[in-house]
């Protein structure tokens, strides 16, 4: 009958408070967790580079990494020199999976970690000896404790034209994008920010101090952590998505009730 | 007027067509289709049978019901879950509520209202004239007699001296309006404010947002800086007027990928290259950098321009290339504006002539 179709059309538009409140539970403990993880890796990077671990990344190197970037690291025509990217910039490449590389394309895509980070750390020591570079900040400029308001402000200057101001991604030139920023680990926000991965520019320490930058991550943090004031949120994508929402079931439901409106009944 | 359907209908409204044509428009038409009148009525399940007939009547009341117990959901959630500071949640949570509560107050009285007239109200089909619109003769005398009447009293066709200066007190009253709303227009001629920015020789290049000046050796190699003029930050009026019209990139490419213009070869320092970043096409900020590519993307009309290239159009509406920013360093080696932009920044204006 067309009466309750409509009535449960504009009832599919919101949100049942269970929902929400099975979100809200999951959220917090999907922050929880990445919040553990990060506490451990970020204590086990604060280890001393041995000898014995640069040997063992040179290793892991060669077997994996030298195609493309040479087995002194200085480049090949399939991929560039690694001298002088430092540990950081391994850290962020190889902990978020997109490297190695698994095809040529406008941009690396995210996908499974393909080492463990002990590995990690190992070819990012082989790779730190070869010339000085960006390292692994300390730990208090990763804690997400600082001054979200002036990590917001920051972002909307810096970031919020290709990453979206609620941190959603967006489309960039020719195929390439701007990744989402929801659950990100934030040793690889900051590396992003120091290496510059891809075609993301570089936003030295010069640019934004360490301080400003765990600013952007509490930011991020609370974005994470707090649901959206307004509701679904649609993905944050703004007017397209909002506006594909609302000429579709906006206009849909009120095509449906000007067609029963004049219809006669049975 | 209203008449039940009963094959009527037709020969009362060729009654009106017939009766009496005004002059000069009537018009014979011999070809007329006759009015087919209504299809046969047919009954609804309702008007059939007596079962549904009380479920549509549960229905109503129903919807009617579930409209109470909407307005008292509206309530209970407002008091139940108040908008707590400092807590976005709870302003989520008592908004939804609201919401539905009233949604459901509301669509419950509209849909329930619909579905009586629908279901249970009578089902019979009806015409209904207009009321003539043409006054009765006595008044319409009348009236022109009213007319007549006071022309004669007040002597406006006589009193033609008294007429002529009322009209010209008419036209003249709007005057002053005219010269009151004419001052609402910028004191400042707006074409010059459009040509010119804050930049100027010497100014420093300072971090948007907080004011703080950049030196050269700051800016490293696939760096992009959101740059504002110094002093910009302190202004106490027409702050973002300013800024609207002097956002500058400011953008380090690897000196041999840079291609310099021929004549602006002092415009660029050791490969660190200054743009404006409103859109030519129509103002939007242009701050989508690609390190590796060295384009700059605009988000919302798809524009790209070429940074490598003195920022030429690549793809998309824009019309002319960024207007690039003449820096250089200071003797403290802070990033300095040589001069002020050569073209108006921004999209395209009607006195443009660069």
């Amino acid at each position: 009958m067309a009466l309750s179709s409509t009535a449960s059309s504009r009832r599919a538009g919101r949100r049942s408070p269970l929902v929400t409140t099975a979100l809200l539970v999951a959220g917090l403990l999907a922050t929880g967790g990445v919040y553990a993880l990060v506490a451990t890796s970020a204590s086990a990077d604060t280890r001393a580079a041995s000898a014995q671990l640069v040997d063992e990344g040179g290793k892991l190197f060669a077997a994996n990494c030298a195609t493309c970037h040479g087995l002194a690291a200085q480049g090949t025509a399939a991929g560039p020199s690694l001298i002088g990217v430092g540990a950081l910039a391994v850290d962020f490449q190889v902990g978020t999976g997109r490297m190695p590389l698994a095809a040529s394309g406008p941009q690396a895509d995210v996908k499974p970690v393909q080492f463990t980070q002990e590995q990690i750390d190992a070819m990012a020591a082989w790779v730190a000896e070869l010339a000085p570079g960006p390292a692994i900040p300390a730990d208090r400029y990763l804690a997400g404790d600082g001054d979200a308001a002036n990590g917001a402000q920051l972002f909307r200057t810096n970031c919020a034209m290709c990453h979206n101001v609620a941190g959603a991604g967006g489309a960039l030139t020719e195929g390439k994008w701007a990744p989402g920023l929801s659950n990100i680990d934030p040793v690889h926000v900051y590396a992003a920010m120091v290496t510059g991965p891809q075609n993301m520019p570089v936003f030295s320490d010069l640019n934004l101090s360490p301080e400003d930058k765990n600013d952007i991550i509490t930011y991020l943090r609370y974005l994470d952590e707090n649901p959206s004031v307004g509701g679904f949120d649609l993905g944050s994508l703004g007017p397209v998505s909002e506006g594909l929402f609302i000429w579709i079931f906006g206009l849909g439901a009120l095509v449906a009730v000007t067609i029963w409106l004049t219809a006669k009944s049975n | 007027m209203a008449e039940v359907h009963d094959g009527a209908a037709g020969s009362e409204v060729e009654k009106h067509e017939t009766a009496a044509p005004a002059p000069a428009t009537a018009v014979v038409r011999a070809d007329r289709i006759p009015n087919p009148g209504f299809p046969p009525e047919r009954l609804r399940v309702t008007d059939l049978d007596p079962k549904k007939e009380k479920q549509a009547e549960r229905t109503v009341s129903g919807l009617f019901l579930l409209s109470i117990v909407g307005s008292i959901i509206a309530v209970v959630a407002y008091i139940v879950l108040p908008i707590e500071e400092g807590n976005p949640g709870s302003v989520r949570l008592n908004n939804l509520f609201l919401g539905v509560g009233i949604t459901l107050g509301l669509l419950g009285i509209g849909i329930g209202a619909v579905h009586w007239s629908k279901a249970l109200m009578h089902g019979h089909e009806l015409v209904e004239q207009r009321h003539p619109t043409r006054g009765s003769d006595e008044s319409r005398t009348r009236a022109v007699e009213i007319f007549r009447e006071s022309n004669k009293e007040s002597g406006f066709t006589r009193r033609s001296l008294v007429r002529n200066t009322l009209i010209g007190a008419l036209v003249a009253t709007p005057i002053p309006a005219v010269a009151l709303f004419r001052d609402l227009a910028p004191e400042e001629d707006p074409i010059a404010l459009l040509k010119q920015t804050m930049w100027e020789e010497g100014t420093r290049l300072a971090l948007d947002p907080s004011g703080v000046p950049i030196r050269a050796s700051d800016v490293t190699i696939g760096s992009v800086f959101h740059v504002i003029p110094e002093g910009l930050a302190e202004l106490e009026s027409h702050r973002l007027e300013e800024k609207a019209k002097a956002a500058v990139l400011l953008m380090r490419l690897p000196p041999d990928e840079l291609n310099i213009r021929e004549g602006r070869e002092t415009w660029s320092y050791d490969g660190i290259v200054a743009y404006s970043k409103i859109c030519t096409h129509v103002g939007c900020p242009v701050a989508l950098y690609e390190q590796q590519t060295h384009h700059l993307l605009c988000p919302c009309h798809q524009s790209q321009f070429d940074v490598a290239n003195h920022c030429e159009v690549i793809f998309g509406p824009a019309a002319r290339p960024l207007p690039q920013l003449p820096i250089t360093v200071d003797d403290e080696g802070y990033l300095v504006a040589r001069r002020d932009f050569e073209e108006p920044v921004g999209p395209s204006f009607w006195e443009r002539e660069l």
